[in-house]
């Protein structure tokens, strides 16, 4: 058995190391391949636009692309504004209707909430309950005024992978555009763009051991996808988006993109076997556990999970050792629960208990069964401390009481 | 966000922890917050009935780190306090303690509600044995 070492990461949600494979391809482009993509007349800039345009094409391949459909960004933020601002503003006159959810990432949500202000009609439509989106709503949602439709493809609290191909074919029925914000499924689980018929799709490196700082928009030729630029500047990537390219976070984008194509079939099935196994030995253990959100399509490195009566803080304090993370208020800097797990309509007193674990690439089966052990013995010792747990015991009904906001 | 080492020794080794015989005469019972909000505290103090000295002070606590640390402490100090004593305990004392940031003074407030709310209840369920006493006596 190998020697367990701690700290344990399990928060591949919020990022993920770089692949030391991804890392040695980058590294001459810091010093000897050091030139500027852009550079026309020497070999320098030309080695530099060989190299990026390798990395479109290992991009693109991990999405069903072609290289010159994808535009390098600074991140998936950028990349969910660019589509969303920049359809909006080249598209206005065909439409002033965007259709979103509840549960999209607060990049896609706060977008949509600007260009509410700048005079467009947003709808944010609900979810289920296991937090997949409600395709006859959709479709009742969708007027020929929408020219927009902007829906994740797995979200990043509860991992929950929306039926992007069939959302797709109902908005190209509409003849409206179709963006999905694709950085937690992109790399993790097999995904199209010609098959879900997706015009647009933001992807970020670092969600797949690649580096920090670069992201991309897919932005799809046939037929062509107009956008307005957010940022201006010297026509770099056909005007889209202006600035210098980060060469070598570039090129370690692409070697990422190629891991993560080459990698999937057996990488998620490893990933899978090992979040059963924690899901298991947590739910085997422990009372009154809930997973959020659907297990059946679901990210396989994803395990969102409320602790009934343990408030999710002081369960990330328990383990110290372990990053995880919560959607309790407590975590947040708005003192609000989670909005996805709201938008699930999971109570509020269980939103307060949720932890996310996110597995990835580096975690072992050692790690899984140590975190295991951890979480079910702090568990217990946090439901002695805990009042709600006490009345429960004895047989009161929580929702009879009538607690004093504050 | 990182706390501070009174927080985490307070969390790790919490005083006082457990529940008192609620229907006590000498036994008063707070319980405030609420699930919705992520915090209750349960806070229970056993009052000399003669001295209206605080003899001993348990609780239990659905909270953050800091709510549970904010009662832990509390019931360490009101331990020995008269009632009057322990009606003056302020959250700032509370937070100034555990070097609180502003985003946790809501767990120090919770904390002085709670031991308020239990004086509140030992001293309603007095003054309801003194009335049935002089109807009994009349």
């Amino acid at each position: 058995m190998m020697t367990l070492k701690l700290p344990i990461y399990m928060d591949n949600h919020a990022t993920t190391p770089v692949d030391p494979r991804v890392l040695d391809t980058m590294l001459p482009y810091f010093t000897t391949e050091f030139g500027n993509a852009a550079s026309r007349n020497h070999v320098f800039g030309w080695n530099a636009e060989k190299a990026v345009d390798q990395a479109r094409d290992q991009v693109a391949a991990l999405i069903g692309a072609t290289g010159k459909e994808i535009v390098w960004t600074s991140g998936a933020t950028e990349s969910d504004n660019l589509a969303i601002r920049g359809v909006a503003e080249f598209y206005k006159d065909k439409g002033n209707h965007i259709i979103t959810t509840q549960t999209e990432h607060k990049a896609v949500l706060d977008t949509c909430k600007f260009l509410e202000k700048q005079g467009f009609k947003v709808t944010y439509l609900p979810v289920k309950p296991d937090g997949l989106v409600d395709l006859d709503g959709l479709r009742e949602a969708m007027t020929d005024k929408t020219i927009l439709v902007t829906i994740m493809l797995a979200n990043n609290e509860i991992g929950v992978v929306q039926p992007v191909a069939e959302i797709g074919a109902i908005v190209k029925q509409k003849g409206a555009i179709f963006h999905t914000d694709a950085v937690q499924g992109a790399g993790k689980i097999p995904f199209d763009v010609n098959a879900c018929r997706v015009d647009l799709a933001s992807i970020s490196a670092h969600k797949m051991y690649g580096p920090k700082g670069v992201g991309a928009l897919y932005v799809r030729r046939k037929p062509r996808v107009r956008l307005a630029p957010l940022i201006l500047g010297g026509g770099h990537e056909r005007g889209m988006r202006s600035g210098t390219l980060p060469v070598p976070l570039i090129v370690g984008f692409g070697r990422a993109a190629e891991i993560a194509r080459q990698e999937m079939p057996d990488e998620s099935k490893r990933l899978l076997a090992l979040r059963e196994r924690l899901r298991r030995q947590i739910q085997d253990a422990i009372s009154e556990t809930y997973v959020n959100g659907s297990l059946e399509h679901r990210l396989p490195g994803n395990l969102n999970i409320s602790f009934a009566y343990v408030e999710g803080e002081a369960m990330m304090m328990a383990l110290k050792e372990v990053a995880v993370s919560s959607g309790s208020a407590c975590t947040s800097a708005s003192l609000e629960p989670s909005y996805v797990l709201r938008a699930l309509g999971i109570g509020e007193e269980l939103a307060h208990t949720s932890i996310r674990f996110g597995l990835g690439r580096f975690n072992t089966e050692e790690e899984v069964d140590y975190v295991a052990r951890l979480v079910i013995d702090k568990v217990n010792k946090l439901r002695e401390l805990s009042p709600l747990w006490e009345m429960a015991q004895e047989g009161i009904d929580l929702k009879s009481i009538e607690w004093a906001a504050h | 966000m990182a706390y501070s080492t009174k927080v985490i020794e307070h969390y790790e080794n919490p005083r006082n922890v457990g529940s008192l015989p609620k229907e006590d005469e000498g036994v008063g019972t707070g319980l405030v917050g609420a699930p919705a909000c992520g915090d209750v505290m349960k806070l229970q103090i056993k009052v000399n009935l003669e001295t209206d000295v605080i003899e001993d002070a348990k609780f239990k606590t659905f909270g953050c780190g800091s709510a549970i640390a904010s009662s832990s402490l509390v019931t360490e100090w009101v331990k020995g306090m008269t009632l009057d004593q322990a009606m003056g305990v302020k959250n700032s004392q509370i937070a100034e303690e555990l070097n609180l940031p502003p985003v946790k003074i809501h767990c120090s407030v919770l904390a002085e509600d709670a031991i308020k709310a239990a004086i509140a209840d030992f001293k309603t369920k007095r003054a309801k044995r003194q009335a049935e006493a002089t109807k009994k006596a009349g």
